[in-house]
């Protein structure tokens, strides 16, 4: 059912059969450390490359969880998956070797958000009956390619965050998994839409991607007509520390106050020891933190109704040279427990 | 909200790096570098007394940039620049950790598009500057000097 003009609730609300989440170590020793399916002790992982060792973290994430749900490479009908390299080549390396159809997708940090609601749509829709959805990033590929080579020597400015290494995969299907006291469903969302505030420091992503999470949460709520407090968890994707106060600033710029129970994925990934400044940032810092940490709550009961908001600063590496101020977008995805 | 309102809430509220924390470690640390370096000049004067004042300075200058590659390869520089700034970047060790760090980085490109070409996309601008000034500096030289 289409409510306004960008936000939907299912008659037939997409099942989550399971998650799976492979991370490196740093990630490891982070606040979600327990809860991941697979720590790697080398983030390197036999590879020549970092970027063949991040499209080895997705083709095993998604591999892991079909092994979780059960579930042979014949029956998942559609992978929906994309990561931050250059052509997204870690999420179409990693579908070479499987036998499904492939939608790659690309919204910077917000592509699990993006292929969590096109997942569920397709699946509400009777379109196909079983998808993936997943995203990868990695700190060392994603250092070289946005940033500078690993071992110079800078420093990094305080608004700064660290991508994860890592991929999180989740399943949707037509069907409830068997055997689980709570059903987790995805029950409708809203599309972000790109929103430029004019901020152009790079270091300074949560300033860039604020404004956009802002106006997903504030048209969600309206046009869905639920009250931030419908939601027992509200979570942002990798905002930071920062990013999570210019939110709440915005909001109640405009009328809306966030309750307490707004968390951002990003700013509660690592410890403060790590030294990771504003916090987690990457496509894999929502998917990681999403199927370790808050589906396992769902799955639990712990918490009933979530809205997951992964937000993305769509730049390149030369759009800033260029002088080009960054863009960002955030999309919305309720997700309940029945 | 308006745009120009937001920015400027972002430039006040915008955590900032300390100042005066910045300044006293590139200060302590690039001071300390250059000790490094006066020592080095030192011991080979007391090695080879005779040496021409134009070859210690080389000499000087060739084992500080084995140095600055040398701990840049065993993954030590980094973490000092983390800390350092400014103090590690501008001493010459530093001008070797921008070459090496970017020719380790590209190694798996192969040598000649990842070493080779990739070398010096962060001294590149260093270079290409100091050759265009040392023309400048050479050209006025000889016409009033």
């Amino acid at each position: 059912m289409k409510l306004g003009e960008r936000s939907y609730l299912f008659k037939n609300p997409a099942h989550i059969v399971c998650g799976y989440t492979i991370v490196g170590p740093k990630e490891g020793e982070g606040n979600f450390g327990t809860e991941f399916d697979y720590v790697l002790t080398d983030d390197l992982w036999g590879e020549k490359s970092y970027e063949l060792s991040e499209c080895k973290i997705h083709r095993e994430t998604i591999k892991g969880a079909l092994k979780k749900a059960g579930m042979q490479d014949s029956e998942l009908g559609l992978m929906l998956a994309g990561d931050l390299l250059n052509e997204i080549v870690a999420s179409s390396f990693a579908a070479r070797e499987f036998q499904s159809a492939f939608l790659g997708l690309y919204n910077a940090c917000a592509t699990f958000g993006e292929a969590l609601l096109i997942g569920s749509m397709l699946i509400s829709a009777g379109f196909v009956n079983n998808c993936s959805c997943s995203t990868s990033s990695h700190f060392s590929s994603a250092e070289r390619q946005y940033r500078y080579p690993l071992e110079l020597g800078t420093q990094r400015t305080p608004t700064s965050q660290w991508t994860v290494t890592g991929a999180g995969c989740t399943i949707l299907s037509t069907v409830a998994p068997e055997g689980r006291e709570f059903d987790v469903q995805i029950t409708g969302g809203t599309m972000g839409r790109v929103v430029d505030m004019g901020v152009d420091d790079e270091t300074n992503m949560g300033a860039a991607m604020a404004p956009a999470a802002a106006d997903t949460l504030i048209t969600h709520f309206r046009e869905t007509g639920r009250a931030p407090s419908y939601y027992d968890a509200i979570y942002t994707g990798d905002l930071g520390k920062y990013g999570m106060k210019l939110v709440k600033y915005i909001c109640e710029d405009e009328g809306m106050t966030l309750p307490p129970n707004y968390h951002d994925c990003g700013a509660m990934y690592y410890t403060d020891k790590q030294k990771t400044e504003q916090g987690g940032s990457g496509a894999g810092c929502s998917s990681t933190a999403f199927n370790a940490h808050i589906l396992r709550k769902l799955q639990r009961g712990e918490l009933k109704r979530v809205l997951l908001v992964p937000t993305g600063a769509l730049l390149s590496r030369d759009t800033p040279l260029q002088k080009q101020t960054i863009p960002g977008i955030a999309h919305a995805v309720s997700i309940e427990v029945f | 909200m308006e745009k120009e309102r937001y920015l400027e809430y972002v430039k006040q509220t915008s955590p900032k790096t300390s100042m005066v924390r910045s300044l006293f470690l590139s200060f302590v640390v690039g001071g300390l570098i250059c000790c490094i370096g006066q020592f080095i000049a030192d011991m080979i004067k007391l090695a080879v007394p005779n040496i021409s004042k134009e070859m210690l300075s080389s000499a000087t200058s060739i084992i500080l940039i084995f140095l600055g590659s040398f701990f840049t390869g065993v993954g030590l520089y980094d973490k000092l620049g983390y800390y350092a700034g400014g103090g590690s970047i501008i001493p010459i060790t530093g001008f070797a950790n921008s070459i090496v760090s970017p020719a380790m980085e590209y190694n798996r490109e192969g040598v000649v598009f990842g070493v080779c070409a990739k070398m010096f996309t962060i001294a590149g601008p260093i270079i290409v500057f100091g050759i265009v000034a040392s023309v400048i500096v050479g050209l006025v030289g000889m016409f009033f000097v």
